[in-house]
This record gives C-alpha cells, structure tokens and sequence, in this order.
C-alpha cells in the first residue's frame, strides 16, 4: 500500500508538479483523478526552504517561480522509507503531504467560515466574501514572509476543473427553473448583448486611452490585447454574484436575471477570449474576414453546443436514476457524476462548460428529484452546497493569496483606473440601454432602481482572474499589467462594491425576497392561473409564452415524463408531491420549534413516568392552536401522507431503539443498513414470533368485525404501489404484514390509516412502515428486519401513528365517540383540559353536525386525523406514563400488541398480556365514552364527520363542506 | 396592424371601449378579427361552441370555465363588446407599475384579476370558494394523476391554510390574501399575465 501510494504520488508529481494553490481544491475530486498537486509545506515555518523543483509540465502554467517541487523530495522519502532499517516511527511527510495540506487549507478556510460568523453585527456589514478575501492577503503575506516566495496561487486548471464546477453545479441544479425561463429573454440579452457590448467598449476605449498616453509607455499592448483583455474583464461573474447577492437577498427577478447573466454569459466570455488569443497569435493584421464569421459561428456552436451537452446529460441523468432503487446509497453520486460530466464533456470540446453544467442541473432537477428518495435528495442538497461553500471560500481566499504575490504584476495607475472607470461607465450603460428595449417587452419592467443594482451588481471574479493568469506571456506582453489590473478590479468589485451593494439597496428600498416557501393556496392557484392564461392566449388567438410553455408541459407529461421518471413518480402529480411538502416542511418547522417537547412527549415511557412533559404538552397545543389549524393538521398528516419522512421520528425511533430492549437488539440494529442474509437465531426469532402472533391474532379476530372487500381493494391498489417504494428495504418491511390482512380490523379508520400509509416511502418511515402494511405481499422475508425499527412496543414513537389508528378502531366496536377522545380526555391532566379544549374547539369549527352518520368509510382525508387522533398521538405517551391507570397501560399494550407485533423476543411475555388486555381494553373503553361531555365529544364529532364521506365512488364524496353551511 | 384603421369602423363603440378597456385601438382591432375569425356564422356574437372550436382550449383542463366565464349568467352568447371588456382583465398592468397592486379604478387591476380567476372557481357565485368547488378545479386540474383522497387532502389543507373566518370556505378576501402574501413575482397571476393586447407578436 505504502509503496504504491508513493508510485502514484510521483506519478502525479511528475504530471502535475508545480501546482500548490491547487492544494485547495483537489480535495473534491483531486487526488483521485490524479490532479494532487504535491507541494511543500509552505506553512510550516520549520520548512521555509523547501525545494524548489522544475516548474511543471502540464498545468503549471504561471509556475516560473512556483515551487514544484517535491520530486526529489519525493525521492527523498522513497529512499528514507526503503532505505533504513527497521524504525518504530517514521516521518511519513512526503506520503501525507498533498492530502495532508490539502485538508489543512479546507480546514483553515472553514475555520474562518466560523470565525467571520461569530460576530453577528460584523457579518451583516461585511460580505463573507470581502473577509474571505482580506484573510487570503494575510495568509499570503504570512507565506511570502516566510517563504519570500509566493507559494500559493489561484490556479486556474485547477479552478475550472475543480472550484468552479462544484459552484456551477450548484447553482444550475438548485436554479429555480421557472424563474429563469420567465426572465430567459432579459437573461439571454444581457450575457449576450451587454457582455459583447462590455468588452467591445472596454478594449477600444482602453486603446484609446493608450493612444490617449493615459496609460503608461511600458504597457505594451495594441488593439486586440485590450480587446482581449476587455473581453475577459466584461463578464460578471457567478461566483463573485452568487457570494454577494446570496447575502443581499434582493427580489427574485432582479437576482435571476444578474446571476443568470453571469452563468450565461460564460459562453460569450470562452468565444471571445478564444478567438482574440488566437487572432493575437496570428497577429492582428493576419485577421482575415472570414475569420470573424468563425467566431460568429464558433459562438453558436460553444453556446448551443454547450447547451445541447447539458441537456443530453439531464436526460442520461434523469434515465439513469429511474433505475436506482435498488442502490439507494449511490444515488446522490450519480447526480454528482453527471452532472460533473456534463461539465467535463463540455469543456472536452471546448464549449461552453458552464452553460452545460447549468443547463444539465436545471434539466435534470425534476425528475432526478421526483426519482430518488427523501435521503439521497438531502444527500445531494448538503453535499452540493458544502461544496460549493468550500470550493468559494477557496477561490476567495487564494485569490486574496494570489495578489500577495508581486513577482506577477506590474502596476500601471492608468490602465488600472481607466479600466475601473470603463467598466463601470459601461456596464451601466449597457444595463440602461438593454433595460429601456427590454421594458417594451417585459410585463413587469425594470425600473430605475433595478437598473441601478443590476449595474453596481456587475461583479467580476474569479473567472476574470484565472483568465488573464492563464495568458502566454510571450505573447501578451502586457500580461503582468492586465493581471494587476484584474486583480484590482476583482478586489474592487467585490470588496468595495460588494460592501456597498447592501446598503445601497436598502437605501433604495429595492423589493427584497422573502424566503417563505408558496404554500398549497399558492400552488394551486399558480396552476390555474397557468391555465387561464393559457386559454386565453388560445381565445385571444395568440401564440405567446403561455402557448409554449403548455406545449412544454404538454410534451413532458407525454414523453419526457414517462422516459425519465419512475412508474410510481410518474402517476403521481407535481400537486400532490407539492403538498407533501409543504406538509413535511411545516412538519418539520412544528417539531423544530416545539421540538424537544415533542420528542420527550414522545419519549417518555411508560416506564419512566414523566410528568416533566405535562407544562410542555400545554405548551404544544398552544402553540398548535396559536398557528391555526393548518398546522395541527399537518402533524397529522405527517404520519399518514407518504411523505411522512420526517427525520425527528425516525431519530426518536433509534433512540428508542437505543434504549429499549438494548440487550437483544442491539446486534440487529448494525445489520438493518446492509442487507446481509438472515442469521440462524433470527428466524428463529421470526418463527416463533409469527407463531405467537398468529396465536394473538386469533384471540383478537374474534372480537372484530369482518373486513370490508371493498378496502381490502382499495388497499391494494396503494400496495402495489408501495411495493415499489419499499422493496429497496426489505429488511425493513416488517414481517407481521402477513398477519396485518387478519388484524387489520374492519374498522374504516385503520383502513385509512393504512392507505395513506401504505403510500409513503420506504426510506424514512421506519415507523410508519412498522405500523402498516406496506406491502402485504414481501412480508415473510422481512421479519427481523422490524426488530430494530419497530421495537418499541411503548406508545411513545408510535403514538402518533399507532395511536391514531388503532384506538379509534377499539373505540369503533360500538360507541360514537371513539376511545381517542375518551383517553385524550381521561389522560390529560386537569390543567391541561383547557388548553386541550381551545384547541379542539379551534379544530373543530366545521364539525358542528352533530355525528350524523358514520357509515363505515375507507376514505382518508387528512382532516379526519385532525381533531380525533391528534389526542392520542402526543398527548398520551405522556400521559400514559404519568397515569399508571389502567387504561393507560392497556393503550400501551394494546398499541404494541397491534401495531408493533414485531418485537419477535419479548413477544412472548408482553403477548400474554397482551392477549389478556385486549379485550378488557376494548370494553373498558367503550362506557366512558358517552360519559365524557363535551369535551371528548368534540373531538370524535368532527372526526366522525371527517371520516363520514361517502365511499369512493359516489359522486361528490365531499360535499358534505357546502351543506353544512 | 396599422393598416386597417380603416377598419376600426366596424367595431361598435370603439371609442368607448378602448376608453373603458385601455386597448389601444390596435389591440382593438386585432381583438375584433381574432372576434371575427371566431364567430364562424358571422352572427356578431359569439356562443360557447365557438369558443370550443379552438383548439387549445378543448385540452385545456379548466377550459370550460374560462370560456363559461365570457357569458354573463343566463346569456347563451357574447358580443364583442362584452368580449373585449373579459379580455381586458387580462390587460398588463405593468405600466402603472404595480408591484404592490396598488390601484383600484382600471379593469385589469390586481383585485380585478384576483376576482376574475376568484369567479373560475366559485361556480355558484356565492362569494365563496367552497370544498366542493375547489375541489372540481382541483379535479380538472390534477386529472387521473391523483386520488380522490389525495385530492381531498390538499383541498383540504388549502381551505385551511386560506380559511380565516373558519366558514369551511374560500371567501375574496381570503383568496386575496393568500394571493398576497407572498410578494414573489414569480407566482400567481398579475404579474406573470400574458398580454393577449400585443397584437405583433
């Protein structure tokens, strides 16, 4: 091992060897691919002499007097190693180098990431981008001291091969798509128009001013050098937007159309820059005019051809993880790959990579979206925006690095100023003049104030940098010039401007976004506005942008669609998907800012009585009933929506997992990721546990009602379904499916629940998919696979979820009001009634019919959940715990009889009671029922009313709303 | 367009249209040929069948909506001046700069253009979006995609984001808000609106 990580070290160090600032980068991908820039430690005061080696092949293309080299360092260390005898310890530097500085310049740059952020006040004032920036012109006075060389530089193969991909990446696959097609005309005139027009300017103008003698004799450049360098100077760049306008939070419009700028215009910038050192290689006067058709022509095809790459790679991409349910675990790396790839092919044929990247992100987002589970979807997001976080840091402190470094600039006051001012003049006035045709157009136009943050927000960056660095000297002979130039137009861009750009726009009082997410309402109504102006472009026969985008739709739901997106994806509609979100996120946001009272509501066991919960149990239906009813809903919903993907549960689950039944379980709770064949003891274990189980079933069917057929259909139309889902997980399906067609009672309400259950997804729901059946069919396999999530036989976890559906089933056997009501009424302490009772009362205003009819109804409506389960979903695992009465221990009983039967170990005692106490449960339940005034009627009223609509096919199964009023 | 001004003297009442409208009296007359071109037996009027001939429209899942909304209440036909002031709801309000759908007066109005697409789903015209009602568009809209329950949830959840008064129902003021709450340009309706005026394009 050890020797050949050194083989490969000197390959690399052979190929790559001078390439320190590289040293930030190739963490992401680097070392890998063979791009570990192996270097000396500059850092390290104890080796400030580090050997300088021959300048490297093929990146190191301003490595005149970098240090390259660890070559005979390298040597060096081989021979160390080989040579001596046998040592206990060895220096082992020249082995860990590369990654080792590596991880020390992500480790220092996060670091900062941290600092910057403790001052609160001082990080509103300051971009971290500036600071960033500033800390790299330390860092690279601290190397040039020590080193009296510079070390460091922002390389640019390593920027467009590493940094600024995972940014772009980023950015395009995170891209709110229907924004940026809305604003695609302004976008598109803007980086094309205005980026021509930029450049054009800014290179006579500087011509001028050379011939002009503003700027100095020594700059020796003619009319295509500055053109050339106007061109690398006049993009805005998206690392530099991004970092700035990420922390002024203007308007969606305004940020679309100055950051899609920015990423489009990468195509002008690679044409232009390409064309103009090409022509400055054949010389000015040998420009012919067919030449300048070529660029026209190579223009479309960099920018198309770009373009054309992306997409084809969203298509592969969206293709590709149609077919990953299997590989869960590497889903998030496809999306990495392709859309790395579509990069890399891009710049294989010299497009516009960029746009590539772009365009492959926005392409592929929804459907890779729609295909891969809740987790690789979060893998993707984190992994995505902590690198690109990393890779900006980076290419802000290097480039703070690089101008340290005086050996690669000469100064011209002139050249810096007049170009400072020129692309400042322009840029404003491009910005003014494309506004003014585009507003002609655009419904909504740019205003005045607009315009002024679209021209101050005309940022140059990195790209600029690692442009002019990567000119020939021999043949840009003012190269030295144009990079100090850059760098100070970079730094003025970014520093001054970006400073500045936060209290301009508050003082211009420019629209801000705000971060709140649409909401169902908003969903909604944004399709049928979508229709509606559809059909009256149609009746007002006109063929604009509404036509187009329904042809688009109408084209992607007919092929696109169904190429790329899962059987099970594809029939589910973006609406819907839509909802569960919002459900999932206000979910979340419910149980983050009740949180812990959730959690230990939800933890406290029977076990260890709490009464601890009691004043937060009260905090949370205040809160519940303070945030309307919608969020109430929402937490029902979360357990019966598919989506109930919340990561709480599924912690709370492990940690009941943790500390239940520790002894036994344990073991299993390892396997569960990994799909290792069955031991010997486990089934074992399953035997004898569906053995008890059958047993317990039966004591148990006798004292139900028959199924109905018809839910048993409705069930498996949702099964199969699910199966889809869940048959990534087999282990987690948990075995008393089998049994569940036999328990599941007859009762419309565990029906229901088992529904909506059935469809959620099979990765978060450990819970969830404990409580239901899934899939009845793939049930015997899968067994021991319950055991460590569903072990908890305690009401805690599954008090949400198991409570819901089976108590009102319990309660079902005859009384209208279910048991839920009566137990939420019976456990909740005497303080606590009140609250309980604004909050169902809040719930409750549509109920007002007075329980007219329950037919049994297979139906779930979200609602239905809300006012009766609610109760027994949090309330009692408090509850239970504190009141050792006996309903409590029999709801705990009876909820872990049922739906948790997957506990194969303790089966055996806890059945035993079970199976005593499920009957006394029932018939204990059912009195107290009508007893409980008001206040637990409430509740199973408006449940009963919810879950009273008529069965699937009758007509108009909710109209029951309109009649009541 | 400019050519047939000539032709502005069929148009009844042009004058008065555009002024109530805002059209200008190109948009006016483009209006009046797309008119022309629909009115198929040259009646002047236009009847609902008329309006499912376009083709567009037949595919379009709220369609039938769109085009009952042309017909005041009883009436079996539209005449241009009536069609031109349900079009003019549609006008851009971009001129006046609205981002913050300040101004009342005008046709194409924010609260206008909330109350036209308020009426698409208040097909009784109680004032009120009911479950039933949202749930019929919702229906149209998301077609076989979903199921009944699902599409009962999410008309569920909307009436309950939207529901202020607790009535169980959508009232304008209600949709108002929803509509406003957020500012984003990108979403709903007025900002975004086509421009059936632009005649050129």
């Amino acid at each position: 091992m050890l020797p050949l990580g050194l083989m490969l070290l000197l390959l690399t160090a052979a190929a790559a060897a001078a390439d320190p600032p590289g040293t930030g980068a190739p963490p992401l991908r680097g070392p890998e691919l063979g791009f570990s820039p192996p270097v000396s430690a500059p850092l390290l005061p104890s080796q400030p002499g580090a050997e300088y080696g021959a300048p490297g092949v093929a990146l190191a293309r301003s490595a005149a007097e970098e240090p390259a080299g660890p070559g005979e360092e390298e040597e060096a260390g081989e021979h160390h190693h080989h040579g001596g005898g046998y040592r206990v310890v060895q220096w082992e530097w020249s082995y860990v180098q590369t990654p080792y500085i590596i991880a020390i310049w992500l480790l220092v740059a996060s670091v900062a990431k941290i600092l910057f952020h403790f001052s609160q006040r001082f990080t509103t004032v300051v971009p971290e981008s500036c600071m960033l920036i500033l800390l790299g012109l330390v860092l690279g006075g601290v190397v040039l001291i020590a080193n009296k060389k510079q070390l460091y530089q922002l390389e640019p193969a390593l920027f467009f091969l590493f940094l600024l991909p995972t940014i772009v990446g980023d950015a395009g696959y995170f891209m709110p798509a229907r924004l940026f097609f809305d604003n695609l005309g302004a976008i598109l005139t803007y980086a094309v128009v205005g980026t021509l027009w930029n450049a054009f300017c800014t290179g006579f103008c500087l011509y001028a001013a050379k011939l002009l003698g503003v700027i100095d004799e020594r700059v020796q450049a003619d009319l295509m050098d500055f053109l050339l360098f106007g061109a690398l100077i006049s993009a805005v760049d998206p690392v530099a937007v991004l970092a700035v306008f990420e922390e002024v939070h203007v308007n969606d419009t305004l940020f679309i159309i100055v950051f899609g700028e920015s990423l489009v215009n990468d195509a002008v910038t690679v044409v232009l820059y390409k064309v103009y050192i090409s022509f400055v290689e054949v010389g000015a006067e040998n420009v012919q005019t067919a030449d300048y058709f070529k660029g026209v022509a190579s223009f479309l095809i960099v920018s198309i051809g770009g373009t054309l790459v992306g997409l084809v790679f969203a298509v592969i991409l969206g293709f590709i993880t149609r077919f990953t349910k299997k590989v869960r675990i590497i889903e998030p790396l496809f999306v990495f790959l392709l859309v790395y790839l579509a990069y890399l092919t891009a710049e294989l044929f010299s497009l516009s990579a960029i746009l590539s990247m772009t365009f492959c992100g926005i392409g592929a987002n929804k459907y890779v979206e729609a295909n891969i589970s809740q987790k690789s979807r979060t893998t993707v997001k984190y992994t995505m925006k902590t690198l690109a976080s990393i890779a900006e840091t980076i290419i802000f402190i290097f480039l703070g690095i690089s101008a340290v470094d005086k050996s690669k600039w000469a100064w011209d006051t002139g050249l810096v100023s007049c170009t400072l001012i020129f692309i400042f003049v322009f840029r404003a006035v491009g910005v003014i003049g494309q506004t003014w045709v585009l507003n002609r157009f655009r419904l909504v136009p740019l205003d005045k104030i607009d315009q002024v943050v679209m021209s101050y927000g005309g940022l140059r960056g990195a790209v600029a940098f690692a442009l002019v660095v990567l000119l020939d000297g021999n043949q840009v002979k003012a190269k030295d010039y144009f990079v100090a130039t850059t760098i100070v137009v970079v730094f003025f861009t970014v520093m001054f401007q970006g400073l500045t750009i936060k209290p301009l726009v508050k003082w211009l009082k420019v629209p801000r976004s705000t971060s709140r997410k649409p909401t169902i309402n908003e969903e909604i109504h944004e399709r049928a506005f979508d229709h509606i102006l559809t059909a009256v472009e149609d009746i007002a026969g006109l063929q604009g942008y509404h036509h187009w985008r329904d042809k688009w739709e109408q084209f992607d739901k007919n092929y696109l669609s169904k190429l790329l997106l899962r059987k099970s994806v594809y029939r589910k509609s973006e609406l819907w998907e839509a909802y569960q979100k919002i459900n999932i996120r206000d979910a979340i946001s419910v149980i983050d800012q009740g949180g812990n009272v959730l959690t230990s509501a939800r933890l406290s066991l029977p076990s260890m009585a709490s009464r601890a919960s009691f004043p937060e149990v009260t905090n949370v239906t205040n809160y519940l009933r303070e945030n309307g009813s919608g969020v109430c809903l929402d937490l029902q919903v979360i357990d019966n929506v598919p989506g109930a993907k919340v990561e709480e549960d599924t912690e709370t689950h492990h940690v009941l997992a943790e500390n239940l039944y520790k002894p036994r379980r344990r073991y299993q709770s390892h396997y569960s990721r990994h799909f290792m064949p069955l031991g010997e003891k486990e089934r074992q274990d399953r035997e004898v546990f569906q053995r008890n189980m059958k047993s317990r079933m039966e004591t148990f069917k006798s004292t139900r009602y028959k199924r109905h057929k018809k839910e048993r259909s409705l069930k498996k139309r949702r099964g199969s379904d699910a199966k889809e889902d869940s048959s990534d997980k087999p282990r987690r399906n948990v075995s008393w499916q089998d049994k569940d067609p036999v328990v599941v009672p007859v009762e419309s309400e565990e029906d229901k629940a088992e529904h909506s259950d059935a469809e959620k997804e099979d990765d978060v729901g450990i819970t969830f998919v404990a409580r239901k059946a899934e899939t009845p069919k793939q049930r015997p396999k899968s067994v021991p696979a319950a055991l460590d999530g569903c072990q908890s036989p305690t009401a805690a976890p599954s008090s949400p979820t198991s409570g819901d559906s089976h108590l009102p089933w319990k309660g079902s056997v005859g009384s209208p009001p279910p048991c839920v009501s009566v137990e939420a009424t019976k456990i909740i302490p005497v303080d606590l009634q009140q609250a309980w009772n604004q909050s169902i009362s809040s719930l409750e205003s549509i109920s007002s019919p007075p329980a007219p009819a329950e037919p049994i109804h297979p139906r779930v409506s979200a609602l239905s959940r809300l006012g009766g389960p609610r109760p027994a979903s949090y309330t009692p695992p408090g509850s239970i715990g504190s009141s050792t009465s006996s309903i409590g221990a029999q709801v705990s009983q009876g909820s872990f009889g049922f739906s948790e039967k997957k506990k194969e170990d303790e089966e055996e005692e806890e059945e035993q009671v079970a199976s005593q106490e499920m009957q006394p449960l029932m018939s204990s339940l059912r009195p107290p029922g009508p007893l409980s005034p008001p206040l637990r009627r409430n509740p199973c009223v408006y449940l009963r009313s919810l879950v009273t609509m008529p069965p699937t096919g009758s007509g108009e199964p909710h109209s029951r709303g309109p009649t009541q009023l | 367009m400019g050519s047939s001004s000539s032709s502005m003297d069929h148009i009844p009442n042009a004058e008065e249209l555009m002024q109530e409208t805002g059209f200008s009296a190109a948009h006016l007359l483009r209006l009046y040929e797309r008119f022309e071109f629909l009115d198929k037996d040259q009646t002047g009027e236009l009847r609902p069948e008329d309006f499912g001939a376009i083709g567009g429209l037949a595919l379009n899942p709220i369609g039938d909506r769109i085009i009952s909304a042309f017909f005041s209440p009883g009436q079996e036909t539209v005449d241009f001046p009536s069609f031109v002031r349900v079009l003019a709801h549609f006008r851009p309000n971009g001129t006046n700069r609205t981002r913050n759908g300040t101004q009342q007066e005008p046709v194409n109005s924010r609260t206008r253009k909330l109350k036209f697409a308020f009426q698409l789903y208040d097909q009784d015209r109680d004032g009120k979006i009911s479950r039933a009602e949202l749930l019929q568009v919702l229906r149209a809209m998301l077609g076989i995609q979903v199921t009944e329950e699902q599409l009962q949830s999410i008309a569920e959840r909307a009436i309950q984001e939207a529901d202020l008064d607790r009535d169980d129902a959508i009232s304008f003021d209600e949709f108002k808000k929803v509509q406003q709450v957020s500012p984003h340009p990108q979403t709903p309706t007025k900002e975004t609106p086509l421009h059936p005026t632009e005649g050129g394009r």
